[in-house]
């Protein structure tokens, strides 16, 4: 089931919600068509449940391509973790949770 | 406190757990589903599906498994999103972990299916998520108007090309050989589109690019010359690996890591198998699905046997004569 903690991340907000929090965000670039972002949606319903010093976002890449241009993004499932504006960790592809964790420097 | 033991633990959520789930849901068996986070398989990196019987005008795979999977929660399918680490089939009831958290079930159904094989170039990695790919539908998007590659010669590489002819400027199937082992009506479509081309006969040496894919060099196996594929994809469909390293060491494998398999049963009694993971044959949805219904009936009948005897001899007969 879907979380409810998971904010929609736009072109419109991006700048506002993920480049100027305070807090660290984590934003799942994903599809309708991408059937992995479909895989992966759990672990990330899961995470936008558990952390509570995260804010968890999705953005659909092809509702708003201009972010995902920005960054270079050619793959998804992609989720990055952007802190102070910036885009610090990132990963592609699906894959178990504590690997997406690893990746993303969210085991530590 | 041991854990509560599960009548039966369903390991994988492809076609053939997910029609497992729905069958032992059916017989009051309670399954507990970990379906990883590969939920659906390998459906999930398609688009339509045609040969699926009961969609005459095709089916798109995610919205198919979405459709197998809402039918065994229907029936009290528990699905646990978390793949298993570890797993102990010497004694019954066998033991299941998720990292520390430990689970027990009297059966096991194995549908842990099988992952996309790469062609294990350090350049491939590297650019993996950069414009190397193996879900032509997940990324082709971003490659719109480009020239791409695929790599391979069955029948993903063929639905590939034909997916990413719609979006790129040109497509090149690099194939090892000089003949597809994809279907005649898979080739017929791929060679008949103006927009694929295909390079027999060659073998991918190197991903080339800096931080995202400008071309794929490509060595011919007859003449031993190389040339460079302007490109801005690759796309590799070379086959796939069955997922079996949990099962290493404690069931009876093949060489290639297939488990070794008697209809649903494996060399461990109480342990079932369906679908990918034990079909180097067929690999279909289809025939995952069947496979999936026959280790559910087969656990099912198993359980009754095994139960009817410690408990009530006379019940055997009745047992295994009914669904």
């Amino acid at each position: 089931m879907a979380s409810t903690k998971v904010v929609e991340i736009t072109t419109d907000n991006f700048q506002g919600t993920v480049l100027d929090s305070e807090h660290p965000v984590l934003v799942d670039f994903w599809a309708e068509w991408c059937g992995p972002c479909h895989m992966i949606a759990p672990i990330i319903d899961a995470i936008a449940d558990e952390r509570e010093d995260l804010i968890v976002g999705k953005l659909d890449v092809d509702a708003h391509p201009a972010i995902a241009q920005r960054y270079g993004i050619t793959g998804i499932p992609f989720v990055g973790l952007f802190r102070d504006g910036n885009l610090v960790k990132k990963s592609v592809g699906a894959m178990p949770r504590p690997a997406l964790e690893r990746a993303l420097g969210l085991d530590e | 406190m041991p854990p509560k033991t599960r009548k039966v633990i369903i390991i994988g959520s492809g076609p053939a757990g997910l029609t497992a789930a729905v069958y032992a849901a059916r017989a009051n068996l309670e399954p507990l589903m970990f379906e990883g986070y590969g939920w659906g398989g390998q459906l999930m990196l398609t688009t339509e599906v045609e040969n699926y019987p009961g969609f005459p005008m095709g089916v798109m795979g995610p919205e198919l498994m979405q459709a197998f999977r809402d039918q065994a929660e229907r029936f009290g399918t528990e699905i646990v999103p978390a793949d298993v680490t570890r797993v102990d089939l010497s004694s019954r009831p066998f033991g299941v972990w998720v990292d520390d958290e430990e689970y027990r079930a009297e059966a096991i159904v194995i549908s842990t299916g099988a992952s996309a094989r790469w062609l294990g170039l350090e350049s491939e990695t590297s650019l993996r998520g950069h414009g190397v790919s193996s879900c032509a539908t997940c990324d082709g998007f971003f490659f719109r108007d480009k020239p791409m590659v695929v790599v391979g010669g069955g029948d993903s590489a063929m639905e590939e090309a034909l997916y990413l002819a719609r979006i790129g400027s040109k497509v090149t199937i690099v194939h090892r050989r000089d003949a597809f082992r994809a279907s005649k009506i898979m080739v017929d479509r791929a060679l008949a589109n103006d927009r694929v081309h295909v390079r027999w006969n060659g073998v991918v040496e190197e991903v080339v690019g800096d931080g995202r894919v400008e071309g794929v060099r490509v060595r011919d196996v007859v003449t031993g010359e190389t040339e460079t594929i302007p490109a801005a994809a690759m796309f590799v469909a070379i086959g796939h690996t069955p997922n079996t390293e949990l099962f290493r060491g404690q069931l009876e494998l093949d060489p290639d890591g297939y488990v070794v398999a008697d209809g649903s049963r494996t060399s461990v009694e109480g342990v079932f198998v369906a679908g990918d993971v034990q079909d180097r044959l067929y690999k279909q949805a289809i025939t995952a699905a069947g496979s999936g219904c026959i280790a559910a009936i087969d656990a099912e009948r198993w359980l009754e046997l095994g139960q009817a005897l410690e408990t009530d001899q006379a019940r055997t007969a009745s047992a295994a004569t009914g669904n």
